[in-house]
């Protein structure tokens, strides 16, 4: 049996092949063990989470110290006896169960009748191919900025990684380094914004030298050659280091005959209950898997050596936590009778494998419903999706009247708007008579994932979703057989920010649904091109021209990045004209909206300058990321007298830490949006945390509950740059010892000193953010706090309005 | 979890108002009511002569320390943000509002019976915690926005950072240059406070002298490169003082509220001992 991949889930197969007396070779890239624990920041506290799910490996693990885990884990493989081979990079694997070829890096070759791959998810760094790109000083990693000293270094590659190492190598002068930065293009479209702005102002200051529009031709012993659009550059250069990005390891994979379960960047490997791929032989386990947590991975090491071995018995070690959570159910069933019965029943969850839906169900919920409870309620805030398992559930359709339900059968889903657009839930849904039912609850990253991983389940939320969004949104006794003909050739279209889908002045009427994002409606005037609205996720537009001669009044364009159904206004007109309700209730909102357009019109020929002035300010909030706000902290600089009050109460209701920095971020016409949480839409930080840390509170608020593993993807993800790693400093004495003994640091965060000497050396870097103070009844205490009235937290749609002209 | 709860009850979002049109002048009209009340009161039940130790110059006294008292609560209120729905705004609004009537209501206590005893002392020290209020509302008033106009987006910090990075680029700049061009360059870089006074600022005497050697008979190719480097660095350290005077100007007369207002309270003791025991 041959092991690829030393990591947690590779270390735990082998020491279990070596205690079971199984013939194993281990094989690892790098010289050491784990390298990707080992790249860790030093001293990283790393977790063993989740803490209800038991170890199950020949290695020890318990939370503590990135090098104390290291070393256990060392230590054990010697004792095991395991038969490592390091520095020994898997290239390609030929042949079939029983007999496979793998070869080296260094053309080594290795045979084995059984494959497990656990090479994680890291990939292999994208190489540089230009001459002298193999010699010694070109490196692909950097670990610790202050180890090099006098030397000149060239970085290459100006994402995150690249400015980050860059701008290490600079942070202490006194080591003296002479650090360039080579960027290929001319901007620095894949960084984050707070990154370019310090690279900028490295350069600015002489610390750093930034080369754009430079591709490296040859790297010498000491020298380094750069062509730019100018001509070759060549300067001293003792080490190169390359930050490229890297190559997802799915095309090697793919080579040995693996198959994954959809083209999408996330998917994974398709696996049986006992972690084999497609290809006999060849058993996939760990991150590489989808199992992100160290535990899960060590688990998974001990449970495939088992099935290899012959053990057809074993129980997957989460079977406790799945049988905890099936316990609210029926008795009578086993559990892999439910997870069948789920599987089979829910349609959009029939394309899992079983192995899949066990995965699934760890993020998932199954509950029964007694008739007549709700399930939820109108305007809660929740983005997961419900399939119902068996039963029926009843939508109230009518908030002035719940006896008027429609019903969904068993099978169906629900939920989905708040999963497509992340915002209210827009009706209240009931368990239906008789036994009531039973559905599952899917966190809305779960479901996601599923979208992503199986097309058929992509399929089916996206057609059930239109369906329902417009029934919702027209809503006027509608029923899903008056809208099947336009349904039929609506078409779900991806717009880029920016992008405008109505154009003022052309011909067209058909209609647009804003299925996620939002836009901004703008009107040539004077000249000026003006705000007239914004308009959030499950809205539409294009309606007016369907009421007037054909020709569009406005431009509509994406503020963020959007998703629209486009309905083809012929079918639409064909619909109004057989509902006249309905063209009742759309002609009273066009002309509702055409009333507010006309304000602003008439408003800009007398007070132009008031005009303009909202204008701007409703674009500049735009850009800032309102666009994808739910709820978003603002400052009016008019009324801030800079006395911190805000930051002072965030840190005292927050643990000592504040969640947001008052001064910084971007200001325009006396309008400063802080650099604090916007609780977006659709959450950036929320796409790669392993524990699935970071979720919808029921305020709407997102945040990080303490499963966080501190690894910092979230910090990196968020584009805003709200998150900040810390630890959690100690209690401070209350506010009548400071202010009678002058006892602690007094309100407010503590300062580095006081944090540092009161805060336990166990503690753990964990992400904090803003919680938009959820569950205290005042409110956001930043702004029930802040003396002059000058902070305020809004949300974009009452916010852009036209109510932001009367600001004084 | 999130599925079957409704949403949790949350206030309702806080207006987008200064704290002087707080709740639509709310609190202006519960001081006027409150001096009218006074006022009118003043003139049916104070018998002549008038007296802060009649019935009604004893309520009026009683209303006034309660109104200090709980003036002087804010202290607290500003830095504990305890559970519940109000708001600092709010309280500010009411002090302010309420501050001022107190020095009506405290006047007519007064009966206007001044001298130089403890008592008028008292009554001075309230008028001057108050007229230092009036000037700490004004500023609140004005400054901001000279406040934000001035930072231009940079934070503190970041105004602190940039002149740092221009004093690493002078160092270098200035080591080929002439002795007295050096000296001038190292006075700007070790003599450039941004509090407290900058009247000998390194700075400004850096870009003098080396404006005068500019001019001399054979000028260094060096000395333009660090006039323009001078140049930015005295824009950001303008920009940080002026940062710092007009953060100092917002608190300052807190330096005389706050402190007025410990010895308010502590000459209130001493009035309200003195006429009950030795009256
Ligand atoms: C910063 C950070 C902090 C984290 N903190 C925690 C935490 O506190 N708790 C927790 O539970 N999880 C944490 N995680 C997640 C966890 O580290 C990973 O999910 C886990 O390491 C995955 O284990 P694995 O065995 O599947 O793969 P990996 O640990 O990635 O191991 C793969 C190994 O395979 C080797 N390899 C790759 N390609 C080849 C090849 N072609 N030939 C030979 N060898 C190869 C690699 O060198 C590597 O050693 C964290 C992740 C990060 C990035
Ligand atoms: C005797 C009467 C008054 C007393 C005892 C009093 C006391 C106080 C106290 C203790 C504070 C807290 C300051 C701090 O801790 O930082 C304060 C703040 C303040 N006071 Fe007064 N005050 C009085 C009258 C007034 C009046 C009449 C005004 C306005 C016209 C006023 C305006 C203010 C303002 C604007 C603040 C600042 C609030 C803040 O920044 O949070 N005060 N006062
Ligand atoms: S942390 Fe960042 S990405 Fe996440 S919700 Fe807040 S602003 Fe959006
Ligand atoms: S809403 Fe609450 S958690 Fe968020 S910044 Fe304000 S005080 Fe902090
Ligand atoms: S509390 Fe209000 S006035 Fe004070 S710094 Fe914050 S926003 Fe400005």
């Amino acid at each position: 049996m041959a092991i690829l991949g030393s990591g947690p889930a590779g270390l735990s197969a082998a020491a279990h092949a070596a205690a079971l007396g199984l013939s194993h070779v281990l094989l690892e890239k790098t010289d050491h063990l784990s390298d990707t624990i080992y790249r860790y920041q030093k001293g990283k506290h790393v977790m063993a989470t989740p803490s209800q799910l038991v170890l199950r490996a020949d290695l020890d693990f318990t939370a503590g110290k990135r090098e104390a885990v290291l070393d256990t884990w060392n230590a054990g493989t010697t004792a095991a006896g395991v038969n490592v081979r390091l520095n020994a990079e898997v290239r390609a694997v030929e042949g079939e169960a029983g007999d496979f070829t793998i070869t080296l890096a260094n053309g080594d070759v290795v045979h084995a009748q059984t494959l497990v791959l656990a090479i994680g998810t890291q990939g292999n760094p994208n190489l540089m191919r230009c001459e002298g790109a193999n010699l010694p000083h070109v490196q692909y990693q950097l670990d610790d900025p202050g180890a090099y000293m006098d030397e000149h270094i060239t970085v290459v590659g100006t994402g995150d990684a690249g400015i980050e190492n860059a701008l290490g190598l600079i942070a202490d002068p006194a080591l003296c380094n002479v650090v360039s930065i080579l960027n290929r293009s001319a901007d620095f479209a894949k960084a984050k914004d707070a990154n370019v702005k310090l690279l900028n102002e490295a350069r600015d200051s002489g610390r750093l030298q930034v080369l754009t529009e430079a591709s490296t031709s040859r790297i010498e012993e000491g020298w380094i050659t750069v062509e730019r659009p100018d001509g070759e550059i060549r300067f001293r250069c003792d080490r190169v280091i390359a930050r490229m990005g890297s190559q997802p390891p799915r095309k090697f994979i793919e080579a040995m005959g693996v198959e994954f379960t959809s083209e999408a960047p996330g998917a994974f490997p398709k696996l049986s209950p006992t972690f084999e791929s497609t290809k006999r032989g060849i058993y996939v386990i760990g991150a590489l898997a989808g199992y992100p947590l160290i535990k899960h991975c060590m688990n998974q090491g001990h449970d495939v050596v088992e099935y290899i071995a012959g053990n057809t018995r074993l129980r997957p070690a989460d079977e406790p936590i799945i049988e905890a959570k099936l316990a609210g159910l029926p008795k009578g069933r086993s559990v892999d009778e439910w997870l069948e019965h789920i599987r089979q029943s829910v349609e959009i969850l029939r394309g899992l494998s079983p192995l899949q839906m066990r995965e699934f169900l760890l993020d998932a919920e199954v509950r029964a419903w007694p008739a007549g409870e709700a399930i939820f309620h109108k305007n809660a805030i929740g983005s997961s999706l419900f399939g119902i398992v068996e039963g029926t559930v009843l939508v109230e359709v009518n908030p002035a009247d719940p006896a008027i339900t429609v019903p969904i059968a068993a099978g169906s889903i629900f939920g989905e708007v708040g999963l497509i657009s992340g915002r209210r839930r827009g009706a209240t849904v009931r368990a239906g008579a008789g036994a009531g039912c039973i559905c599952i609850e899917i966190p809305r990253i779960a479901a996601l994932k599923l979208m992503g991983t199986v097309d058929a389940a992509r399929e089916t939320v996206n057609r059930i979703t239109t369906e329902r969004q417009l029934l919702q949104l027209f809503g006027s006794g509608l029923t899903a057989a008056d809208i099947s003909g336009i349904l039929a050739t609506a078409e779900v279209r991806d717009v880029r920010r920016g992008e405008a889908i109505i154009k003022e002045g052309a011909e067209g009427f058909d209609i647009f649904v804003i299925r996620s994002g939002s836009m901004v409606v703008e009107k040539e005037l004077g000249g000026k091109s003006i705000f007239l609205r914004y308009l959030p996720a499950g809205s539409y537009v294009g309606e007016m021209a369907l009421f007037e001669d054909g020709v569009r009044t406005a431009t509509v364009r994406a503020a963020i990045k959007s998703q629209v159904v486009r309905l083809e206004g012929e079918g639409f007109r064909r619909l109004l004209e057989a509902k006249p309700q309905l063209a009742r209730s759309m002609r009273e909102e066009a002309s509702a909206r055409r009333k507010i357009n006309r304000f602003i019109e008439q408003k800009k020929e007398s007070f132009s300058g008031v005009v303009d002035m909202y204008s701007s300010v409703a674009n500049f909030l735009v850009t800032e990321g309102l666009g994808e706000a739910t709820d978003v902290l603002l400052i009016d600089e008019k009324l801030c007298i800079g006395c911190d009050n805000c930051e002072t109460a965030c840190a005292d209701t927050h643990d000592g830490l504040s969640r947001l920095d008052r001064e910084a971020g971007r200001t325009y016409a006396h309008m400063h949006v802080p650099t604090s949480c916007r609780h977006c839409e659709a959450p950036y930080c929320m796409t790669d945390c392993p524990p699935n840390a970071i979720r919808r509170g029921a305020d709407g608020e997102v945040f990080i509950d303490e499963t966080c593993i501190g690894c910092g993807n979230c910090q990196r993800n968020c584009p805003y740059d709200v998150i900040r790693m810390d630890k959690k400093p100690g209690k401070k004495p209350g506010l009548a010892s400071w202010l009678f003994l002058g006892l602690g640091p007094g309100p407010g965060e503590p300062d580095t000193a006081w944090k540092k000497k009161h805060t336990s050396p166990e503690a753990a870097k964990v992400a904090i953010k803003c919680d938009m103070c959820a569950g205290r009844k005042g409110g956001p205490a930043c702004v029930r706090a802040c003396p002059t009235g000058a902070a305020i937290r809004v949300s974009p749609e009452q916010f852009l309005s036209v109510a932001l002209m009367e600001r004084d | 979890m999130s599925a079957g709860g409704q949403t949790r009850g949350r206030a309702k979002t806080i207006r987008h108002v200064g704290f002087l049109r707080h709740g639509g002048f709310r609190w202006l009209f519960v001081a006027l009511v409150l001096c009218f009340g006074a006022v009118w009161g003043y003139q049916r039940f104070e018998p002549d002569p008038p007296s802060g130790g009649s019935w009604y110059g004893y309520g009026l006294g009683t209303v006034a320390a309660l109104m200090i008292l709980w003036l002087a609560y804010l202290g607290v209120r500003k830095r504990s943000i305890t559970p519940g729905t109000w708001t600092l705004k709010g309280w500010v609004s009411a002090h302010v509002y309420l501050g001022m009537a107190l020095a009506l209501i405290a006047t007519l206590h007064t009966a206007f019976q001044f001298g130089w005893n403890l008592h008028t002392l008292f009554y001075g020290l309230m008028l001057l915690v108050i007229a230092s209020g009036l000037v700490g509302v004004i500023l609140y008033v004005a400054m901001p926005r000279v406040l934000s106009a001035n930072r231009a987006e940079l934070t503190e910090r970041q105004m602190l950072e940039q002149i740092e990075a221009l004093d690493q680029q002078l160092h270098e700049a200035a080591l080929p240059l002439s002795s007295e061009a050096a000296a001038a360059v190292r006075g700007s870089i070790r003599n450039s406070p941004i509090g407290g006074l900058h009247g000998r600022c390194g700075t400004a005497r850096a870009v003098s002298i080396i404006e005068r050697l500019r001019r001399g008979p054979v000028p260094d190719a060096g000395l333009d490169a660090v006039a323009g480097l001078l140049n930015k660095k005295s824009g950001a350290l303008a920009r940080a003082r002026r940062h710092a005077r007009i953060k100092a100007v917002l608190q300052a007369w807190l330096y005389i509220h706050v402190p007025a207002t410990f010895a308010v309270l502590a000459a209130m003791v001493a009035h309200i001992v003195a006429v009950f025991f030795y009256a």
